[in-house]
């Protein structure tokens, strides 16, 4: 039988491969604003391709940290100041963004559309990148304390296991992000699209490559999780490969689905390797988080649950729903909202 | 950690928090007139609904983003600055907070993605129904904050257990006495102030004569609504007040410069000089009767001074200052309850023009009264939390943990610092774009929205019909 701690420990895991599945490839996409589209009208397509969406993506992450908050109050605290720093860019990053969509167009100037352009580059650049060191470090070990308080320097939240973290991330992201526009765009932006996510495999393999090799090395989850872990990169590299293989067969839903399949192959690999750990001490292992130490009350846990396990298919079902009504793909001679 | 620690944070908190809250009550009354409005449109299918609803629509969206960006802030700021207060409440503060982005959130979202792209790719009534789930899920979305803030105003449904505040009874928690209270006082003043937003634009617009037909119904449509609102927001801030009595006297007798215990029946004090060193007012001016009456709904009874109460909570708590900043509470108080009464006769009048059909000779200095009155329930939305959170200090939840207390003790002063000027920062060019935005819709008006239909033609749709966009 499934403790609830167990339970809500797998929720949140997957609120945030949700939120990395979803929101990874409108952040990707926000980034090709930059350098794939060559006219303003082609940006204006990118943009559009993602409007409907890219608001309820990134409630996955809001509602990712209110399941933190409620289910494991000590992780949501240690985690939250622990990384204060990196999440006030982070968040700015995200306010930039978000407004950038809905003010662009309504400008006159080129200055005011070219300010708001840069908002969403950066703010979709920033924001997988920063997941990415984050993430990083919570697998390598972070100071802290008895207390459960994290005192983390720079280099404790910044180094190399973590900036190739943070790149593998935001690479992954923008992949993801091409494969998307190839399904919803048309023509030579279509083309182009899926022509750069193919000359990307090859350095975004590399990256993988390294950051497993380094996970193993640096990391302690291929020693607590060595099995499970191991069946997992493979299924990584069989997806990959196969992503390649449907971007040269142009088959684009499913190279997305491929590229989808590999972050959440990513983003559960974190999980499970730190279970029952929700955070690592660098300081001691005795300090360690667990989901029983940081977790909630058991009433509170059944409350949440039943709420949760109701409300769950409906957001589901609807958000689905908007996938299909807007299954038809953008172009520069439609209706440009943004 | 040191006092400066906890001022920062608490600087920072309440400038995102005010800020935020500038666009949260405009999105809930907006989306609520907006639903309105696209109703009529379904229901008697005139085109001048449907250029409300996008005219309108347009205010509300370039709001909205602000609002759902700064709202992120609002979530991760509880474990950023406030990690002993998330750690010692998580588990009753963060459900509702987990619940709200479960239930509200995902659904404001989705469907406002879907409704301003669906257009023309839903029935009118599918369409319709979007708008109307965005507008629930918002009002939704302030139920579940309202529950988390209520329980620091009056924890209930908890038990302590190793030190931590733990939930034992779900339904207290949602059936909360002061939330039975503070939210229909929250949501009504919300729609009040998206109603006058409409009726102020639309008084500018009236008295330049402009779109004079649009305006005119914009302005019947919403000045009804905010009387409406406005009088139920004072009834439920009376009621509001009566239950403080029972729940939170210190915040009550703070508001009213009460510093000992009052007469019977008790004076309701207007103005007063008060001078917190001396714990002493120097000037009253008072209103007999009127604070029993607010109290208690009657003409009689007394009201606790704030040194009786000081003294009682030392008995109960131990020792230390009890006393909230009192002139920021009692003046916020009066603020806010002065907005309220204009808000409430300026709709009353100019329900009165608009029933007696003298819209088109509109008086001048009314309407640009009413311009001025797009600010007035801002002001009164600020003062109201103003008083309620600086009214409860120490506390951050009332009785069981200090505002000292619940900071991050990891988190240094330089880091709070960069955090409080990059978003304050931030916030100050988000306010500029948004009133330039704002004004820019507005003096376009809605026959701009003209040329929109045109170009909505979708090639794919109606062959024959490629006209670009661009």
């Amino acid at each position: 039988m499934l403790a609830l701690n167990e339970l809500w420990f797998i929720l949140v895991a997957v609120l945030f491969i949700g939120f990395f599945f979803l929101e990874g490839f409108d952040f990707g996409v926000g980034m090709s604003t930059r350098f794939l589209a060559r006219t303003d009208g082609e940006r204006r397509v990118l943009i559009n391709s993602i409007g409907p969406f890219w608001d309820a993506n990134e409630v996955w992450l809001i509602t990712a940290g209110g399941a933190m908050f409620a289910a494991f109050p000590n992780w949501y605290a240690t985690l939250f100041s622990g990384y204060y720093t990196p999440f006030v860019v982070l968040l700015l990053a995200l306010i930039a963004r978000g407004v950038a969509f809905e003010f662009r167009g309504k400008g006159k100037t080129e200055r005011w559309v070219k300010n708001w352009d840069h908002a969403i580059f950066f703010g979709s650049l920033l924001p997988p990148f920063l997941f990415g060191v984050v993430f990083a470090g919570l697998i390598k070990g972070l100071p802290i304390d008895g207390e459960m308080q994290m005192n983390a320097g720079l280099f404790d939240m910044v180094n190399g296991y973590t900036l190739v973290g943070g790149i593998t991330v935001t690479m992954l992201c923008l992949v993801h992000g091409l494969m998307f526009t190839t399904l919803r765009t048309v023509g030579s932006l279509q083309e182009r699209a899926r022509q750069l996510g193919q000359k990307l495999l090859i350095p975004l393999a590399a990256l993988l490559v390294l950051f497993g090799v380094m996970t193993y090395m640096m990391t302690d989850v291929f020693e607590v999780r060595g099995a499970i872990l191991t069946g997992m990169a493979v299924a990584g590299v069989v997806a990959f490969v196969l992503a390649g293989f449907f971007m040269s067969k142009k088959r684009d839903g499913w190279a997305f689905g491929m590229t989808g399949t590999v972050i959440v192959l990513a983003v559960a690999a974190v999980f499970i390797g730190l279970f029952p750990r929700v955070m690592i001490s660098s300081i001691d292992r005795a300090f360690d988080l667990t989901i029983h130490n940081a977790a909630s009350g058991a009433y509170s846990l059944k409350i949440m649950t039943i709420v949760a396990l109701t409300l769950l298919p409906f957001v589901l079902g609807y958000q689905i729903w908007s996938y299909i009504i807007f299954k038809k793909r953008v172009h520069e001679k439609g209706h440009l909202e943004h | 950690m040191d006092l400066d620690m906890v001022m920062l944070s608490r600087i920072q908190f309440a400038a995102t928090t005010i800020f935020h809250f500038i666009f949260v009550p405009i999105s809930i009354g907006l989306a609520f007139l907006i639903a309105i409005m696209q109703t009529m449109y379904v229901v008697k299918g005139e085109e001048k609904y449907k250029k409300m609803t996008k005219f309108w629509g347009k205010l509300f969206l370039i709001n909205f983003a602000v609002g759902v960006v700064t709202g992120i802030l609002q979530e991760f700021q509880f474990g950023m600055n406030w990690s002993n207060y998330s750690r010692f409440v998580g588990d009753v503060f963060g459900a509702p907070l987990a619940i709200e982005a479960l239930l509200a959130f995902f659904m404001e979202s989705t469907f406002i993605g879907i409704w301003i792209f669906g257009w023309d790719r839903l029935s009118k009534k599918v369409h319709l129904a979007c708008i109307w789930l965005v507008s629930f899920g918002t009002m939704m979305s302030a139920f579940w904050i309202l529950v988390a803030n209520s329980f620091m105003q009056r924890p209930v449904g908890f038990e302590m257990n190793n030190g931590r505040a733990e939930m034992n009874d779900f339904f207290a928690l949602i059936t909360n006495g002061q939330m039975l209270v503070e939210y229909p006082h929250t949501v009504f003043s919300a729609l009040a102030t998206g109603a006058f937003l409409i009726a102020g634009v639309s008084a500018w617009k009236l008295l330049k004569r402009q779109d004079f037909d649009f305006f005119k119904k914009s302005f019947q449509i919403s000045i009804v609504i905010a009387l409406i609102t406005s009088l139920l927001v004072a009834l439920f801030g009376h009621e509001q007040a009566q239950y403080l009595v029972k729940t939170q006297p210190m915040k009550m007798a703070a508001s009213e410069g009460l510093w000992e215990t009052s007469t019977d029946p008790a004076p309701w004090t207007v103005f007063a000089a008060i001078d917190p060193e001396k714990q002493e007012n120097t000037a009253e001016l008072k209103i007999p009767y009127l604070l029993s009456f607010l109290s208690y709904s009657k003409f009689s009874g007394e009201v606790k001074g704030m040194k009786e109460i000081q003294a009682e909570y030392e008995q109960q708590y131990g020792p230390g200052n009890y006393i909230p900043p009192v002139r920021t509470t009692f003046w916020s108080f009066r603020i806010m309850v002065g907005c309220g009464t204009a808000m409430i006769l300026l709709a009353m009048y100019g329900v009165y023009l608009s029933a007696r059909k003298k819209l088109e000779r509109p008086n001048k200095w009314f309407m640009r009264m009413m311009v001025v009155g797009i600010f007035l329930p801002h002001i009164a939305n600020a003062s109201g939390w103003i008083m309620t959170e600086i009214g409860r200090q120490p506390w951050t939840v009332f009785g069981l943990m200090r505002t000292e207390d619940s900071i991050s003790p990891n988190v240094s002063s330089g880091e709070v610092l960069f955090s409080l000027v990059s978003f304050t920062g931030m916030y100050t060019i988000l306010g500029i774009v948004l009133v330039t935005l704002f004004l820019r819709v507005i003096k376009k008006g809605p026959s701009a929205l003209d040329k929109v239909e045109t170009t909505m033609n979708d090639p794919y749709d109606k062959e024959g019909q490629h006209v670009s966009a661009k």
